[in-house]
């Protein structure tokens, strides 16, 4: 540990997470409202269900396993590393308390070993996908450099944030650094990447369901 | 005027000053176990401390508030802190010699020129390198006492945070430009003793290592003994499992705190703080501020007055978080807008622009089959 460190950890603290959070938001809110003034032409057909029957049952329907589009190792690690990241961010007691200070809002934790394990299997879980889109030569085929970018800023809060609570390499000062700096590069990007899936995903799904559901095409 | 040149050795002092030989071999194991050193270490220390002659030290106050010499001085019971001032001849020292004015530097000049290249260097405060005049000794400026006395000490020791890290003089805005001694004493051994004020046994641990093995201790990169300096008061915490179990404290008058749950929501400093108040603890082993209830303020970590807050946890980010997400927000409502604005009227463009194509206007292209 030295002062590099230290002032390291002071800045991500301080000036770095507030442009951080400063980008986060200027660039969500501009991508959303972007998104949705693009606007969409007026449906012509009735819808053949109940109107908006077909975006739900699109958000489900794409949710499940299905043999046909994707492999079991997709749909399994990619379960496991979204769940496991789920509960390592919300569920870990300083994240609440940072969550709380925030937003306002609270709740209890989970014992930290458990949120270390899934931490762990989080870790694991992304490695099996790289290791997949790499050797399926389809996914490796499709792959461009966004999806390996999106992986690794996925990655890195978990990776450092696991070696910080267990003081692994580095000093915890260190460490702690350089997971809030991971976590502020993470931020950055997820408006103006793939990554604005975590807003996007199921409005996306239902809209699609839903103009799906007013064609020939059965959904 | 009669100066105290220091005579005799550490342990001569130690026996003219009513200690037994059976409590001198007890503090030299007691001090091989403060520097986590093997068992038999306490006979080596209770040689070298029987042949070692007891040193000169020069204390120097800075800008500091003399907190690390009470803390020192106020031990009521025959402690390692309280061994400190029998291990040493303390030759000059503003808060504890009778002298005074000129005479008090008179003595000082004295005891360095008697014990040059020999003598211990002891600062507590840090230097107003910004504003000289902020500081000053009989007319003297801080930095020209310290690098006068520097030259000709065997070894200076930084005790507490100012000295170390320039401490609450240096905290922001820092009006006097403090530094720590570091900043000047470049040439010397050099150890670094933070805290404020830093625990008394680790410095008769660390002066005790210096008379036995007649050198610092190993230190890390901020100059600090990893023996007392090397874990972060988390890992040492006996509260630690609370942490692990994720039960909290969320205010001090709380069934959590009652129960004695981790301070961490409280602000504990403890994960980012390297001491070893959690090991060594205060007050002759009784107790240490996260048993009394309070957080670890990271006093021995620099630039801790600026750290964001005492009450606020250790990885939360410093300021007011609404106020930039707000801000950035309504940023994001204006771009975003004017980017809709952009787009449509990009689209109205291009449909006004668009000019449909006939078969007939296909059949006339250059190339097509008649």
């Amino acid at each position: 540990m030295n002062m590099t460190s230290i002032a390291l950890l002071a800045w991500v603290r301080g000036p770095g997470f507030h442009i951080a959070l400063a980008i986060f938001c200027l660039g969500l809110v501009w991508r959303l409202i972007e998104i949705y003034s693009l606007g969409r032409d007026p449906h012509l057909a009735a819808p053949r269900h109940r109107a908006g029957a077909s975006g739900w049952w699109t958000i489900l329907r794409r949710s499940r396993p299905s043999a046909e589009h994707e492999s079991m190792v997709s749909y399994l690690s990619g379960y496991t590393f979204h769940i496991g990241l789920i509960l390592t961010f919300f569920f870990f007691a300083p994240h609440i308390e940072l969550l709380r200070r925030a937003t306002g809002f609270a709740w209890p934790a989970l014992p930290t070993p458990l949120v270390d394990a899934a931490a762990a299997i989080t870790v694991v879980a992304l490695g099996v996908m790289l290791t997949s889109r790499l050797l399926d030569p389809v996914k490796r085929f499709l792959s461009v450099t966004e999806d390996y970018l999106t992986w690794a800023l996925t990655l890195a809060p978990v990776v450092t944030g696991y070696l910080c609570f267990h003081h692994l390499g580095f000093s915890y000062t260190t460490l702690l650094a350089l997971h809030l700096a991971s976590v502020e590069v993470l931020m950055v990007c997820m408006p103006f990447t793939k990554l604005i899936h975590f807003v996007t995903l199921f409005p996306s799904r239902w809209m699609n369901g839903d103009h799906f559901g007013r064609t020939g095409v059965a959904s | 005027m009669e100066v105290a040149i220091a005579k005799g050795t550490v342990y001569e002092a130690l026996r003219a000053g009513g200690m037994s030989r059976r409590a001198f071999l007890q503090a030299c194991a007691a001090i091989g176990a403060a520097l986590a050193l093997p068992p038999g270490s306490g006979r080596a220390i209770a040689q070298a401390l029987t042949r070692t002659p007891r040193p000169s030290v020069i204390w120097l106050s800075f800008q500091e508030c003399t907190g690390c010499t009470e803390s020192l001085s106020r031990a009521h019971a025959p402690t390692l802190e309280s061994l400190i001032f029998d291990m040493i001849s303390l030759d000059y020292h503003h808060t504890l010699q009778a002298a005074a004015g000129a005479a008090a530097e008179e003595a000082r000049r004295e005891a360095m020129a008697a014990n040059h290249g020999r003598y211990i260097l002891i600062v507590d405060g840090s230097l107003p390198v910004g504003q000289p005049a902020y500081s000053t000794i009989a007319g003297i400026s801080n930095l020209a006492m310290l690098q006068e006395a520097a030259a000709g000490a065997a070894a200076v020791i930084a005790v507490g945070s100012c000295a170390a890290f320039g401490g609450l003089p240096g905290a922001a805005p820092n009006p006097t430009g403090a530094v720590p001694i570091s900043a000047v004493v470049r040439n010397r051994p050099l150890v670094t003793l933070p805290g404020c004020p830093p625990i008394g046994a680790v410095i008769a641990g660390t002066l005790a290592h210096f008379l036995t093995f007649g050198r610092l201790p190993e230190c890390d990169p901020l100059g600090r003994p990893r023996v007392f300096y090397g874990e972060t008061i988390h890992d040492r915490c006996y509260r630690r499992p609370f942490y692990d179990r994720g039960l909290f404290a969320d205010t001090f008058d709380d069934e959590g705190a009652r129960q004695g749950w981790c301070l961490y929501k409280l602000g504990c400093k403890g994960p980012t703080t390297y001491n070893a108040c959690a090991t060594l603890k205060w007050n002759g082993g009784v107790s240490f501020p996260i048993q009394s209830g309070h957080g670890c303020l990271g006093c021995s970590q620099p630039d801790f007055w600026d750290g964001g807050g005492f009450y606020r946890a250790a990885a939360l980010p410093f300021g007011p978080l609404t106020g930039t997400a707000g801000i950035a927000a309504a940023a994001g409502l204006a771009t975003g807008t004017a980017m809709a604005v952009a787009n449509r009227k990009k689209r109205a463009a291009a449909k006004r622009a668009h000019q449909p194509i006939t078969v007939a206007d296909l059949e006339k292209s250059p190339g097509a089959q008649p």
